[in-house]
């Protein structure tokens, strides 16, 4: 067994214990990185020469006995949006080619401050919109159970490399279900807290409102080791949350016992019934371990997805309305200005990124504003009152993460309706700012599953407690793809 | 048919706050192009805004001293494309304003008229365009981008361009007064645009608007307002009909031009910024805020009044701020408010700078009070106490200045000068009696100007009878 057989907290422990060096961990996720991600491709680019260095600096003060941090050595992979100073970031647009920023966004200054060594940027879905980490403008990533298969999205590349053990950890976004799904389909444990936990500064916008930044692991403590590093209040986002952050690893070890584990038996049924088994074995073991089933009703959420595309789209238009070739990025000259706007835009855009522009720009408009943006924020708020009754009566809500396992590369391309019900199950959680997390449950035709875990706002404590108790009975999370 | 104007103004101010309005990039006016930038003022991918509390107050405190209503509000994107604005949208407020509401009072030839406002609402500044003549590119300068500006949007009851000038110059004086703007049309610290229409006198309903721009003075304002509505009136008197548009003054020309119609008008999509929450307002903190205001241009004009003053003289010494501390420090000393006025007016105000404190000046009024000195040594004394900052008595006493009042000093001196000057004595005594005037003189000139003028004058009368 090699280092990068084990999970994010194992490496940070065997790297405190001096056991080993934080340069040889580096050194072996970079050779695997070498290996075996010309098949992958996970990474858009791989940070060697950086990585090392932060290696070194890891292993000089553990050397004069200072303290390193919690994530001391350990080797994480970024999703290409977050804002790294001197390194590329693309956002997976050909519109953000070449582009070098001159200063770290919050999430990844916080890793550093913890002795992280971020190893590279990975693949997404450009703008981080998508499902299959197709809608990348640099190819799609392959799923390490297999390759001719999604890995999910638009945290592909995040997910895909912490399941093929590229690196120990892994930041994506999540602004529809953009960690829970592709940890779903890669069986890996993804965590998207609640809005405003951890700080979106320096990660490049999506959709303002329902982006939120979270970990990728092999396991719920691994999450809750990243997690512990990146949240808190930032004074560079008005939006991020004050309330003190608890101790997340100590919160993976709690009993469940009598906890109030909420079941949507709807949902359930929209699974196949070899899905649906082994989401229901899930909650079985919830059982066994001593918490209590209790069916719950979300019927508001129903309309999460219509909802959820008015006001991503919406945010999103406007959001990406700053990349027009005058200050970064793409440049495609014209003869005048407006030239100059269309043509950067039209090169630098993928499609689907395109299709949201529109639909936001649409959903806007004058005069049509009150029939789809503000409704749309109306059914919000309709869904965040119904998850807060829900949890007036359960503590957690397990259900499936995705309505299935890993699909075909090209399987949904031509239908992006049938792409966005990918998000059936993950859009509510982001409408109502509350935290989900996916953690491995079985495997259907040899590919992950994923059980997805909702709790209340800050209620990220429980989903550790929760997804702790039940990896320590289980060990789906411990199986890897082939080599 | 007699037709009247209708005007109301949108009125910009840039709050002289040290920071933008959401990042802590200078706000200073001017710099190297693009010095005054940030990640955020470019627009950078990643970046948020954090609201500048100072600006807000500054806000808050506008919004008070005008009587508006102060409101939990939100800011709202406003897009548009163009270089100078790095987002694609403007962060402005729409429908959740922080003032809504208030009234100005302005005066007008001596008279105080009011406008009601619509509301004033926040919002951040553009950069700078810059197209070179004969050049192929044009640059962006984003030192102006994101400075914090209120736009304060007033009901369509002005009636004339004199009025729409009287009511931004009281907006002028009034965000200088509470030190929230710089205030200068020049400098674009303040800006106007202009909605002018005309309907028949006795309708109630508003004509056909005609949104001005580009006045960057007073009197641009004012022309432009004239101008537009002779063109209406031209129009209506022909029987044309008046387009909705937005028109561009043209200074050099003294006219103005269609710029766009109401079917080019951009749809700016605005919705609730979500990068930032809601803006609640503190009850406690404005009440706060309002009391601490200062007494307002207005209430002081009035009280400067009530000193005496008359309404001219109230109304130079409340043009400024700065002025009326001024003449309120010198009328603490004690000293006749009209004698205070005169003297800053004339003597003060002709300066530049504040070199003599109120204080030192409200001395040297009361030694004139007292008749330790003439009003003609205290002018001597005024400029020396500007040159040396010394205080009026010690130059009095220093330079034995102290005004004679001493008839057995006076009236040797009066009689010698009528002694000496018989010519003129005989022709005051011929019926003459301006030649009053030259004995006086005489006696000035032998006492070094320290002689009593009054007793002086009474001296020599007798002397001459």
């Amino acid at each position: 067994m090699t280092i990068t057989d084990g999970g994010l907290a194992e490496v940070a422990q065997a790297i405190r214990a001096r056991q080993v060096s934080a340069a040889e961990v580096t050194d072996a996720y970079l050779a695997r990185i070498a290996a075996i991600d010309g098949t992958l491709k996970c990474f858009y680019r791989v940070d060697e020469a950086g990585a090392r260095a932060q290696a070194r600096a890891v292993d000089e003060r553990l050397a004069r006995g200072e303290d390193p941090g919690l994530l001391a050595g350990v080797p994480v992979g970024l999703k290409d949006l977050f804002v790294t100073e001197g390194l590329e970031t693309t956002a997976g647009s050909k519109i953000l080619e070449g582009w070098i920023p001159p200063y770290d966004g919050t999430p990844s200054k916080k890793l550093k401050q913890a002795g992280a060594v971020l190893v590279g940027k990975l693949s997404m879905d450009e703008f981080a919109m998508g499902s299959s980490n197709e809608n990348s403008a640099y190819g799609p990533v392959r799923n390490p159970w297999d390759t001719t298969r999604v890995p999910g999205g638009s945290s592909g590349g995040s997910a895909a490399a912490v399941a093929a053990g590229l690196v120990a950890g892994a930041l994506g976004t999540d602004t529809g279900g953009s960690i829970r799904q592709p940890a779903a389909l890669t069986g890996t444990t993804g965590l998207k807290p609640t809005y405003g936990r951890v700080s979106r500064y320096g990660v490049v916008a999506f959709a303002s409102s329902l982006d939120q930044v979270g970990p990728f692991g092999r396991s719920a403590l691994d999450c809750a080791y990243l997690l512990q590093a990146i949240a808190g209040h930032d004074a560079h986002d008005a939006t991020s949350l004050g309330s003190p952050v608890p101790d997340y690893l100590a919160a993976c070890a709690r009993p469940i016992d009598g906890l109030r584990v909420g079941i949507v038996r709807s949902w359930v049924a929209k699974l196949d019934r070899e899905l649906a088994a082994l989401v229901e074995e899930a909650f079985n073991t919830l059982e066994r371990l001593g918490a209590r089933l209790v069916d719950v009703t979300l019927p508001t959420s129903e309309h999460g997805i219509a909802a959820y595309y008015i006001i991503a789209t919406a945010e999103a238009s406007s959001n990406l309305a700053r990349y027009d070739g005058v200050r970064y990025g793409l440049r495609v000259p014209g003869e005048n200005l407006n030239a100059m706007y269309a043509r950067t835009r039209s090169a630098g855009f993928g499609d689907e990124v395109k299709r949201r522009i529109m639909l936001g720009t649409y959903a806007l408009r004058s005069g049509y504003y009150d029939a789809y943006y503000l409704r749309a924020q109306k059914v919000r708020t309709l869904i965040r009152n119904e998850f807060a009754r829900a949890f007036g009566a359960v503590d957690v809500i397990a259900t499936p993460t995705a309505p299935s396992v890993a699909f075909k590369l090209g399987e949904k391309t031509d239908d992006p309706l049938a792409m966005y019900l990918n998000d059936v199950f993950t859009i509510p959680c982001n409408l109502a700012g509350i935290p989900g997390m996916s953690v491995p449950c079985g495997f259907s035709q040899s590919l992950p599953v994923g059980l997805q875990l909702l709790g209340p706002a800050l209620g990220e404590e429980t989903l550790f407690a929760v997804a702790g108790a039940y990896q320590r009975a289980t060990d789906w999370h411990t199986r890897r793809p082939p080599a | 048919m007699k037709l009247e104007a209708v005007i109301g103004l949108e009125v910009h101010v840039q709050l002289a706050t040290r920071t933008k309005i959401f990042t802590s990039a200078s706000a200073a006016f001017g710099g190297a192009p693009n010095s005054h930038t940030d990640p955020y003022t470019l627009a950078l991918p990643g970046t948020l805004p954090v609201l500048n509390r100072a600006a807000v107050d500054a806000a808050m405190r506008l919004g008070l001293a005008v009587d508006c209503e102060i409101a939990s509000c939100r800011f709202a994107r406003k897009h548009y494309f163009y270089p100078d604005s790095p987002k694609g949208y403007q962060l402005s407020q729409y429908e959740e304003p922080l003032c809504k509401g208030g009234v100005v009072p302005f005066l007008l030839d001596g008279e105080v008229r009011s406008v009601r406002l619509t509301r004033i609402h926040m919002e951040e500044d553009a950069g700078k365009s810059m197209h070179l003549a004969g050049s192929p590119v044009s640059l962006v300068d984003y030192n102006r981008c994101g400075v914090p500006l209120c736009e304060i949007v007033s009901e369509p009851e002005l009636r004339s361009a004199a009025e729409a000038g009287a009511y931004l110059r009281a907006i002028r004086q009034l965000v200088r007064w509470l030190g929230i703007s710089d205030g200068n049309m020049e400098e674009g610290s303040l800006r106007c645009d202009a909605n002018v229409s005309v309907r028949p006198v006795g309708e109630s309903k508003l004509g056909t608007k005609a949104e001005l721009k580009n006045m960057n003075s007073f009197k641009h304002v004012e022309a432009a307002i004239e101008y537009e509505i002779a063109r209406q009136s031209d129009l209506v008197a022909r029987g044309e009909r008046v387009v909705q548009e937005t028109r561009l003054w043209n200074a050099d020309k003294g006219t103005s031009h269609a710029m766009r119609s109401k079917e080019q008008a951009h749809d700016y999509r605005y919705f609730p910024e979500p990068d930032l929450p809601p803006l609640t307002v503190d009850p406690a903190a404005v009440e706060r805020l309002r009391a601490q205001l200062p007494e307002l241009p207005l209430a002081r004009w009035r009280r400067f009044q009530s000193l005496g003053l008359s309404a001219y003289d109230a109304g130079v010494l409340t043009a400024d701020r700065n002025i009326a501390d001024y003449f309120d420090g010198v009328v603490r000393v004690g000293v006749s408010p009209k004698l205070a006025a005169n003297w800053i007016s004339t003597e003060v105000l002709s300066r530049d700078g504040w070199r003599v404190e109120a204080a030192a000046l409200g001395e040297l009024i009361a030694l004139i009070e007292n008749q330790t000195i003439s009003g003609k040594i205290a002018k001597d004394v005024f400029d020396k106490m500007w040159a040396t900052g010394k205080g009026a008595r010690a130059i009095v006493e220093g330079e034995g200045l102290t005004q004679v009042t001493d008839a057995g000093v006076l009236e040797p001196a009066c009689r010698a000068a009528v002694e000496a000057n018989p010519k003129q004595v005989a022709q005051y005594k011929g019926g003459n009696e301006k030649m009053i005037g030259f004995f006086v003189g005489q006696v000035m000139k032998a006492t070094q100007g320290k002689a009593n003028p009054a007793m002086v004058n009474e001296l020599l009368k007798k002397l001459l009878a």
